[in-house]
C-alpha cells in the first residue's frame, strides 16, 4: 500500500505545465522565503552594527561593521554567556544519551518482545503522548523539591533517564516493528540473549530513528525555557535562554546590539544540528519510505 | 515470582505445549536443565528489566504526579505545610470569582482558533506548491521549516519584541513607506496579534507532513482520472483534497494541541506579566503566575486540570466531526 510513488502532480500533468508556470512559482517561493527569513537575515547582520544604526538601518548587512556587541553581550549581567553554555550543552548532552537509552530499551520491548500487560502499558505509554505537560509542572514541582533537586539539573535531566518522552518510543516502536523478524529468531538459535539481540542486532539498524530522536531532543532541550525557569535559581547555573532572559530584564530596552548577539549565537547549535542531521533525517525517511 | 510459576504460566499461554503434556502422564516428566531453566526465565523476566526505566518513569514521573495533581487540584497549598481540602471550591472560584483567568481563557482562544487555521492554510498552500516538481525542493523545503524549529525559542521572541516594538524593524520599515507606526506590543489591541503572526511563521512543519502526504497519493489515481478526460482543478477537488484530508485532521489536533500550551513568547514579549492589560496573558502564563510567583499550588493544578479537559475535549470535538468530512479508504 505504501509504495513510495516519487511522481508529483506536476510530473502527471507534465504536458499541461509550461515553462513560464515554472519560472512563477520559483518567483513566488524565493519571495515568499526571502520574506520569512528576512527578520532572521535582518537579526544576525544587526548584530554586527552599532546600536544607534539598529534603529535606522532597514537593510541587513552592518555598515559599519563592528563586534562589539559580541564581546559586550559574552559578559552578560553578571555571570557570562560562556557559562550558559556549557549548562545548556551538559544539560542537552544528557538529554540526548538519556532518551536514545531509556526510549530504545522501551521501544525494544515494545515492538519486539512478548510479555504480559504488553497492550495495557502499550496503551498508557500512547495515552501519555496526548497529556499536555502542564498537568505535571506542579506536582513535578514538589515532588522534585522534597527529594531537594531544586536549583540543580537533577529534575531536567533524570526524566530522561526514565523515557518520559513518550514520542520518542513511539518514533523507535514504528521503525523496530518495520525490521524483519527473522533477525531475532536467527539471533536466537545463534545463541544470543534479548540482551545481545537489542545491542547487536536491532539497535545497529535503528540508527535513522535514534538520530531523529537524538536530534529533536538537542533541539528540543536546548530550547526548553519553562522548566529551566523552574528548576534553576541560580544565575551560575542558568541555561541560555534563562541568560538571555534575564539579560533582556536587566538591560530593558536599551542594549538590543548585546542582545541580538547572544540570540543569534544561542540559535547557532539549532542551525548547524539541523544542517548536519538534515542528511541522516532524509535518508532516515527514505529507508522507512522503502520499508513501508 | 517463583521459577516453578514461571513455568506453569508459559505452559499456558503455549497451547499446544500444555496438551503435549497432559497426554504423557505416565512418562515421568523431566526436570528442566539448567539452561533451559534459565532461558525460560530469561524469556519472562528480560521484558521487564527493558521496561523498567520506562515502568519507574511512567509510575513516579507521570502517573503518579498525575494523581497528586488532582487531589491537590480539591485543596489549597503554597508548599508550606499541608494541603487543606477545599472541594470544589478551587473549580468555583475559576469561573465565577476571577475575571483575569476568564482573560486568559479569552486570550487563548483567540490565539489558537485564529493562528491555527491561518498556519495549516499557508502549510498546505506551500505544499502543494512546492509538490509540482520543481527543482531545488529540498532548498525550499528547509527554508520553510526552519522557523518551525527555533519558532518557541527565548531568540526568536527577544527578536519579535524588537521587531513589533516602537522603534523596531516593522516600523522602520513602514516609516519608509510614510506609514506612522505604533507600538504593535505595547497596544493592548495588536499586542496578541504579533504573537499570532509568530505562530503562523512556524507552518514548516505540518507543511513538512502535508508534503509527505502528498507523495503517499498513489499515481494511479490521476492517471485514471487523466485517461477519464478529467482536467486539473477536477483531479485536485476530487483526489487530492480527499487523499488528504486524514492528514489535515492529524495536523490540526496536533497545532491545536501545541497552541493551547505556548508560553515563551508570550512571557519573554510581555516580560512574564501577560500585559499590556493582559492582552497576552496565555492560560499557561497565568498558570506559572499562580502556581509558581503566588505559590497557590491547588489553584494552579485547578487551572491544570480544566485546560487538560479542554484540550480533550477540543480533541474529541474534532475527532467526531471529522467523520463529516475526513476521506478514509475502504
Amino acid at each position: 500500500m505504501t509504495t513510495n510513488h516519487d511522481t508529483s502532480t506536476g510530473v502527471r500533468f507534465g504536458r499541461a505545465r509550461s515553462g513560464r508556470r515554472t519560472a512563477l512559482s520559483h518567483f513566488l517561493l524565493v519571495g515568499f522565503g526571502v520574506l520569512m527569513l528576512y527578520p532572521l537575515i535582518w537579526m544576525l547582520g544587526a548584530s554586527f552594527k552599532e546600536s544607534e544604526d539598529i534603529f535606522t538601518q532597514i537593510a541587513p548587512w552592518p555598515d559599519p561593521a563592528t563586534l562589539e556587541n559580541y564581546v559586550r553581550g559574552w559578559q552578560g549581567s553578571g555571570v557570562g554567556f560562556g557559562t550558559f553554555f556549557l549548562n545548556s550543552t551538559l544539560i542537552a548532552a544528557l538529554s540526548v544519551v538519556g532518551n536514545l537509552i531509556s526510549c530504545s530499551l522501551a521501544a525494544y520491548a515494545f515492538a519486539r518482545m512478548r510479555f504480559r500487560f504488553r497492550a495495557i502499558f502499550f496503551a498508557c505509554m500512547m495515552a501519555t503522548l496526548m497529556m499536555p505537560h502542564h498537568v505535571l509542572l506542579v506536582p513535578q514541582y514538589i515532588l522534585f523539591s522534597n527529594l531537594g533537586w531544586v536549583n540543580s539539573i537533577l529534575p531536567l535531566v533524570t526524566p530522561k533517564f526514565l523515557a518520559v518522552d513518550a514520542f520518542f518510543i513511539f518514533l523507535m516502536v514504528q521503525f523496530m516493528r518495520g525490521l524483519p523478524s527473522e533477525l531475532d529468531q536467527a539471533a536466537k538459535i545463534d545463541g544470543a540473549g534479548p540482551w545481545q539481540t537489542y545491542w547487536r542486532i536491532i539497535l545497529p539498524l535503528t540508527v535513522p530513528a535514534l538520530a531523529t530522536s537524538a536530534i529533536f531532543t538537542f533541539i528540543w532541550t536546548w530550547n526548553d525555557f519553562l522548566s529551566p525557569m523552574l528548576y534553576l535559581q541560580d544565575p551560575s547555573k542558568y541555561t541560555v535562554p534563562l541568560g538571555l532572559n534575564a539579560f533582556l530584564d536587566a538591560s530593558g530596552e536599551s542594549a538590543w546590539g548585546p542582545m541580538f548577539a547572544m540570540a543569534v549565537l544561542s540559535l547557532g547549535p539549532l542551525f548547524g544540528f539541523f544542517l548536519a542531521g538534515q542528511k541522516y533525517l532524509t535518508t532516515g525517511i527514505a529507508t522507512t519510505g522503502l520499508k513501508g | 515470582m517463583s521459577l516453578t510459576h514461571a513455568r506453569d504460566t508459559s505452559g499456558v499461554e503455549a497451547g499446544s505445549e500444555a496438551r503435549q503434556g497432559r497426554g504423557a502422564v505416565t512418562a515421568p516428566r523431566p526436570r528442566p536443565s539448567r539452561s533451559l531453566r534459565s532461558a525460560v526465565w530469561k524469556d519472562r523476566v528480560a521484558p521487564y528489566l527493558f521496561l523498567a526505566p520506562w515502568l519507574v518513569g511512567f509510575f513516579v514521573i507521570t502517573l503518579g504526579p498525575m494523581l497528586y495533581s488532582l487531589y491537590l487540584s480539591f485543596t489549597n497549598f503554597s508548599l508550606l505545610g499541608d494541603p487543606s481540602w477545599v472541594g470544589l471550591d478551587n473549580y468555583i472560584k475559576l469561573f465565577t470569582n476571577d475575571p483575569k483567568y476568564l482573560d486568559s481563557v479569552r486570550v487563548t482562544l483567540v490565539y489558537v482558533f485564529v493562528s491555527v487555521p491561518l498556519q495549516l492554510a499557508f502549510a498546505l498552500a506551500l505544499a502543494l506548491l512546492l509538490n509540482r516538481g520543481l527543482r531545488g525542493l529540498p532548498i525550499y523545503r528547509s527554508v520553510y521549516y526552519l522557523p518551525s524549529l527555533i519558532g518557541a525559542s527565548v531568540a526568536v521572541a527577544v527578536l519579535w519584541r524588537q521587531m513589533f516594538g516602537r522603534g523596531g524593524l516593522i516600523n522602520q520599515i513602514l516609516e519608509a513607506f510614510g506609514i506612522q507606526g505604533q507600538s504593535w506590543i505595547g497596544n493592548p489591541d495588536t499586542a496578541l496579534g504579533t504573537l499570532i503572526i509568530l505562530n503562523v511563521w512556524t507552518f514548516g512543519s505540518p507543511m513538512v507532513i502535508f508534503l509527505a502526504a502528498l507523495r503517499q497519493i498513489p499515481g494511479y489515481l490521476y492517471e485514471a482520472a487523466a485517461v477519464d478526460g478529467i482536467n486539473r482543478r477536477q483531479a485536485f477537488v476530487h483526489i487530492t483534497l480527499p487523499m488528504l484530508t486524514p492528514v489535515v485532521l492529524f495536523n490540526l489536533i496536533l497545532q491545536l494541541i501545541g497552541a493551547f500550551q505556548a508560553f515563551t513568547p508570550a512571557f519573554v514579549v510581555s516580560g512574564g506579566t501577560g500585559g499590556p492589560v493582559n492582552s497576552t496573558l496565555f492560560y499557561t502564563l497565568y498558570l506559572y503566575q499562580k502556581g509558581f510567583a503566588n505559590f497557590q499550588m491547588g489553584y494552579a493544578s485547578a487551572m491544570a486540570w480544566v485546560l487538560f479537559i479542554g484540550i480533550a475535549l477540543v480533541t474529541a470535538i474534532n475527532f467526531w466531526f471529522s467523520k463529516y468530512w475526513v476521506h478514509y479508504d475502504d
